[in-house]
C-alpha cells in the first residue's frame, strides 16, 4: 500500500476532499466558507480528472480541468458580487436568516 | 519507495488536514489561508501527474486570484468579530458529520467494487502530455473538440464581469 502510488490512491484522495467539502458545505453558515468548501469540491473533481486522464494516456482529462477553471472563475466572481449585493440590502450574510427563497 | 510515492503520501496528509482545518475553524480569513495550503499541495499532485500546465494555472489562477478574490471580500464586508457568525450547538453538525463520513466511505467502497482497465500506455507517452505545448496543439487543433467551447468560455468569462459589476454597483 505504502510502496506504489496508482490512479485508485488520487481517486480515493479527491473522494476525501470531496467529502470534507461537503461536511463543510452542510456544517458552515458563513456563505464565504460555504464557496470556498465549493472550490474545494472543484479541486476534487479536477484532481479525479487529471488522474483518470493520465491513466488512460489522454489529455482529454487535462482539458475538462481547464474548462472548469474557467467557469470557476466566473462562478466566483458573480457568488462573491450576489453576497456583497446580499449584505449591502441586508446587513447581515447569516444564511439561517437569509432565506426568502426557502420553500 | 520512489519519490512519487513519498511526495504523494507526505502532500496528501497535508492536503487532507488543512482541509478540515478549513471547516473546524471559526475564522474565515484561517479558512482561506488553509484553502490557500490545500490548493497548493494540489498543484503539486498535478506535478506528480506530469500535468506541469495544470499546475502553474492552479498556482495562478485558483491561490493567487480567486483566493485574493476571497480575502478581499472578507475585508470588505468587515463582519466584525467572528463571534458573529458561530455556530451555535445545533442538531445538525452532528448530522452532517456523519451524512459525510457515511459519503466518504460509500465512494471509497464503490471505488473497491470496481477495477480499472488498464491502459495500455503509462509514464513513456503521458510524460510530455501536460506541456504548454502539448495542451497548446490540442486545444487550438480544428479536428478536435476543443477549439469552440474554448471561444465559448469568453463570452462566459464577458457575461461574468457583466454580472460581478451588475451585481456589486450601488444604486445610481
Amino acid at each position: 500500500m505504502f510502496s506504489d502510488v496508482g490512479t485508485q490512491h488520487y481517486l480515493i484522495l479527491s473522494a476525501v476532499l470531496f467529502s470534507i467539502g461537503v461536511m463543510g458545505v452542510l456544517i458552515k453558515r458563513n456563505p464565504i466558507v460555504i464557496f470556498m468548501c465549493v472550490e474545494l469540491m472543484l479541486n476534487a473533481v479536477n484532481v479525479t480528472f487529471v488522474a483518470l486522464g493520465r491513466h488512460f494516456g489522454q489529455i482529454n482529462g487535462q482539458m475538462y480541468v481547464i474548462f472548469a477553471l474557467a467557469v470557476a472563475a466566473a462562478e466566483v466572481s458573480v457568488g462573491l458580487g450576489i453576497i456583497v449585493a446580499i449584505f449591502r440590502s441586508r446587513e447581515t450574510i447569516d444564511i439561517n436568516e437569509v432565506n426568502l427563497m426557502k420553500f | 519507495m520512489s519519490g512519487e510515492s513519498v511526495g504523494f503520501w507526505i502532500l496528501s496528509l497535508i492536503s487532507v488536514f488543512s482541509a478540515i482545518m478549513m471547516i473546524v475553524t471559526k475564522n474565515p480569513v484561517r479558512s482561506a489561508l488553509n484553502l490557500v495550503i490545500t490548493f497548493l499541495c494540489v498543484a503539486v499532485f498535478y506535478i506528480l501527474m506530469s500535468a506541469q500546465f495544470l499546475a502553474a494555472v492552479q498556482v495562478i489562477v485558483y491561490a493567487g486570484a480567486i483566493m485574493v478574490l476571497f480575502l478581499f471580500v472578507i475585508m470588505l464586508l468587515n463582519l466584525g468579530s467572528p463571534e458573529a457568525l458561530i455556530e451555535k450547538g445545533t442538531i445538525q453538525k452532528p448530522i452532517a458529520v456523519g451524512l459525510g463520513i457515511f459519503f466518504v466511505v460509500l465512494l471509497i467502497w464503490s471505488q473497491a467494487l470496481i477495477t480499472l482497465p488498464q491502459a495500455e500506455s503509462r509514464a513513456e507517452v503521458t510524460q510530455f502530455q501536460g506541456t504548454v505545448e502539448a495542451i497548446g496543439l490540442s486545444l487550438f487543433n480544428p479536428k478536435l473538440p476543443w477549439l469552440f467551447p474554448f471561444e465559448i468560455t469568453s463570452i462566459l468569462l464577458l457575461v461574468a464581469v457583466i454580472g460581478a459589476i451588475v451585481m456589486a454597483k450601488r444604486k445610481v
